[in-house]
């Protein structure tokens, strides 16, 4: 009846699953796809880079959402924050060291996030989405109505970062920026990946599921929400200051409803719950979009729109997620 | 020598009705207690005010000589008090290994360490082989849990539990559901216990609770009818009446 | 006091309006439990019927009324009967996403139907002056839409307390499941209480125009607004509902009037203060 202890305990993993878990095969992967594209569009370097600011924002949506399952509209509030921090310690104080700029926007965005979680972690539900939307409107009405600050429905401009490490300078085809930016996600995307696969990461999935359960283990599941809250808004804020450094002016768009829905679209359609998928889904809504939106915004809305409707009824888990079903498939079918 | 559980005049109304009459009752180290009663008597009810799932309306709830009535329930399990529930809450995505491990590092209050993986600590893995392998779930250790039957999903909850090293433990119907074949495992994972921890379990099993407890008490009615040894609870005529209704004194004037 | 006055009238008609539009959604995620993120696209879509056949083909503003409710109605129940369906018990998130969705494609398709410009409903005569109560004048149309408020909360609780089809309602609000069991084919009275939702939608659309102007943007401007009196009121609950749209008309007309130069701000303030501190909705049924 007993059975015999079959799988001993394997603690050391073998040199190739330690180099996929830790995310070197993602980083390779961040590192060859944007020297691509470096070298394919040369021309549209700042679109590159603004893909990958977005990307750190659908990221950081996707560890509050995919991971911990809270539903939320109003993320672009922690990507802005990020922004403005960096964009006004530039232009009001003189802060124009890249890197300085970069901390600051996480600091930031780890704010914005500590605040809005805290706000939004009041209420389950339909609540909590009002609160989200709530929360993105009331920063968006701050920040136009602070204009001295952030130069309002004008944008806050004059942003002029130094030379990166005072040898780099920020060139006129942004290969400076772009460079910063791949290496900037490079380092974010192993963090995470370091974060979701730690108990923590473990917590977070398990909140996710059952917060009652978590709590019958003596974790509060409201602080493990709010903990990843304060790291999503530093991911944002990382992302918000990249893009305040590259395009050298902050916008209210920044921290627009339509910016949340929209990086919200971009993560399920990659795949809500897996980094490659916030990643994939970003790239190419925002590629789609660049051919697509210049025509007609509105055109561009409808597409949008369809778009989301066609992933919530034909492919749930996003593009990453059905690829992997597929594949999955095919390797179980003999050939 | 202070009790681990003492359980002061808790009351809990819904609307009218008192679910939980002024129910005291303590547990000390060692003891194995059986909570029985019809359906319906609250004990339950009596089980979610112990954890803190709810909220007395009067009446206090001590913990190792601590009152923890106002403490939330994660405090209180912290502090030594775990639970099981009666329908399992598990994660449906996660492997039995990562749920025993969750458990593991949160009973060492690694769990929100936010770099390194549990697969690595040889400590870790080592006791959650163990807690496994008491329970048979060794096999499965890295199948998702929703792919797992509901018995082998009740053990995981046992397991839990038991890498929690509770001081109180208290299961809610923890046999229910889990075939025959089976339920022998939990009675031997309960023989394994600790004997410094008090243990309290709710089930319909008799066969399994008088096995178990080396005392019992009877809820009715969301009032305790009974509180002695299993040898006496069937003599009992109170109980008898909570059971069988006015057919009891029929049966005994026979 | 002119001014409390003015802002008294403007609140009162801005809350009664927000009544009619958010009823609808109140009841139908009641009842069928979808967060409903395009309720104010149906909304819009009959603010933008109700122009086209008042403004551009000078029907009346009686025919753009009916205009505007019967074809917002059309369009919506092939919408419920293909999308919404698909999405009931779902979860959270994949509802918000097919109603964000639905929203997006319901702006888009009628901007590039009727172009992308704000709409007026041009006001008959009768609704265009003012009424002399002696003291002070009131705009006859705030007056139309604090009456046609007023109507529309009677006949719903009429509907719903007094009708057979009302107890089929409030049965399914209560227990779907056990509502289905006992016979009654849920399916219809989700399909009717959802067109009856849409036609009030549509009809708020209208006569809120003159406050809750037609405009490009209107489904996403107004989603939270609308959201947030369900969840104020709570779920399904109509004096719940009609007391959240009093109250956040007050506090919206109250800011524009008084903070112009802050936008929004102390609006959505208001809104997160309130949501904080009534998590479950001031009467909603607390499931």
């Amino acid at each position: 009846m007993a059975v015999p202890m079959a799988h001993q305990p394997k603690p050391t993993l073998s040199i190739g699953k330690r180099f996929t878990d830790n995310g070197l095969l993602g980083v390779l992967a961040i590192l060859i796809i944007g020297l691509l594209g470096y070298f394919l569009v040369p021309n549209n370097l700042a679109l590159l880079t603004q893909i990958v600011a977005i990307a750190l924002l659908v990221l950081s949506i996707d560890l509050v959402t995919g991971y911990c399952g809270v539903a939320t509209l109003g993320h672009a509030a922690l990507f802005g924050a990020g922004a403005y921090a960096a964009g006004i310690a530039a232009a009001h104080f003189g802060v124009t060291e890249p890197l300085t700029m970069t901390l600051i926007g996480l600091v930031g965005g780890a704010l914005a996030g500590l605040v809005s979680g805290l706000v939004i972690l009041r209420a389950h539900g339909l609540a909590q989405l009002v609160l989200s939307i709530a929360v993105i409107h009331l920063f968006h009405e701050a920040a136009n109505k602070a204009s001295g600050w952030t130069g309002g429905s004008d944008g806050l401009s004059a942003i002029m970062p130094d030379p990166i490490f005072g040898m780099f300078e920020f060139d006129l085809w942004g290969r400076t920026a772009y460079v910063y930016a791949l290496l900037l996600l490079a380092v974010v995307f192993v963090a995470l990946r370091l974060l979701v696969r730690s108990p923590f990461g473990m917590l977070a999935r398990g909140v996710r599921e059952d917060p009652i359960r978590i709590a019958a283990m003596g974790a509060s599941a409201h602080s493990v929400v709010l903990r990843m809250y304060v790291i999503s808004g530093a991911v944002a804020g990382i992302g918000g200051a990249l893009s305040a450094i590259s395009t050298q002016v902050v916008g209210l768009d920044s921290l627009s409803f339509t910016l949340s829905a929209e990086a919200l679209v971009m993560l399920v359609l990659g795949g809500v719950g897996s980094l490659y998928g916030a990643l994939i889904g970003t790239v190419v809504f925002m590629l789609f979009e660049d051919t697509l939106s210049a025509a007609n915004p509105f055109h561009w809305l409808t597409i949008v729109g369809a778009l989301l409707i066609a992933v919530v009824l034909f492919a749930p888990k996003g593009l990453y997620g059905t690829g992997l079903a597929v594949a999955g498939r095919l390797k179980r079918r003999p050939s | 020598m202070t009790n681990l559980l003492d359980v002061q005049s808790l009351r809990k109304n819904f609307g009218g009705l008192a679910v939980t009459n002024n129910v005291s009752m303590a547990m000390a180290p060692g003891d194995r207690v059986a909570l029985i009663g019809p359906n319906g008597a609250g004990k339950t009810t009596f089980i979610n005010l112990v954890t803190g799932n709810l909220q007395p309306d009067e009446g206090r709830v001590l913990l190792v000589g601590e009152d923890v009535t106002e403490r939330k329930s994660a405090e209180r399990v912290r502090r030594g008090l775990v639970r099981s529930f009666q329908v399992t809450r598990l994660f449906y995505d996660m492997t039995p290994e990562e749920h025993v491990a969750l458990a593991v590092l949160q009973r060492e209050g690694t769990a929100g360490q936010m770099f390194g993986h549990y697969a690595r600590r040889m400590a870790v893995m080592e006791e959650v082989g163990e807690i496994l392998d008491q329970l048979g779930l060794t096999e499965l250790r890295t199948l998702k849990v929703r792919e797992i039957a509901y018995g082998q999903q009740r053990l995981l909850e046992i397991a839990m539990a038991m890498a929690l090293k509770p001081k109180v433990l208290l299961l809610d119907e923890p046999a229910a559901g889990v075939p025959q074949s089976e339920t022998n495992r939990i009675e031997r994972a309960l023989d394994s216990l600790s004997p410094e921890l008090a243990v309290l379990m709710i089930d319909h099993d008799m066969d399994l609770v008088f096995r178990f407890a080396t005392r019992v008490i009877v809820l009715a009615a969301g009032t305790i009818i009974f509180d002695g040894l299993p040898k006496d609870v069937t003599q009992d005529q109170r109980v008898r009446e909570a059971y069988l209704g006015s057919y009891a004194n029929a049966g005994t004037a026979a | 006091m002119q001014t409390v006055m003015s802002i008294a009238i403007d609140a009162l008609a801005y809350g009664m309006v927000l009544f009619v539009i958010s009823i609808g959604l109140s009841v139908t995620m009641g009842l069928m439990r979808v967060v409903n993120l395009a309720h104010g696209a149906f909304a819009m879509i009959g603010g933008y019927l109700a122009s086209y056949a008042a403004r551009d083909l000078g029907l009346g503003y009686a025919a753009g009324v009916l205009v505007a409710i019967i074809g917002t109605v059309i369009i919506a129940v092939p919408i419920e009967r293909f999308l919404y369906r698909r999405i009931y018990g779902a979860p959270e998130l994949t509802q918000v996403l097919m109603t964000i969705g639905i929203t997006f494609c319901v702006i888009g398709i009628t901007n590039f139907a009727f172009g992308p410009t704000l709409k007026t409903i041009p006001l008959p005569p009768s609704l265009q002056g003012s009424l002399d109560l002696g003291f002070r004048s009131i705009a006859t149309h705030r007056i139309f839409a604090i009456a046609s408020g007023l109507v529309v909360a009677a006949l719903l609780w009429f509907l719903i307390e007094k009708t057979a089809f009302g107890i089929k309602i409030r049965a399914a609000v209560d227990n779907a499941a056990m509502t289905a069991a006992l016979g009654v084919r849920t399916e219809i009275v989700y399909a009717v209480s959802f067109a009856v939702a849409i036609g009030l939608a549509a009809l708020g659309g209208v006569l809120g125009a003159e406050l809750l102007p037609v405009e490009p943007y209107y489904a996403l401007r107004y989603m939270v607004t609308f959201l947030v009196v369900v969840s104020v009121g709570g779920a399904g609950s109509i004096p719940g509902a009609l007391i959240a749209s009093l109250l956040l008309g007050a506090i919206d007309t109250t800011g524009r009037y008084l903070a112009p130069e802050y936008g929004e701000f102390f609006f959505y303030l208001a809104v997160i203060l309130i949501v904080t501190l009534f998590p479950r909705g001031l009467a909603g049924r607390l499931k």
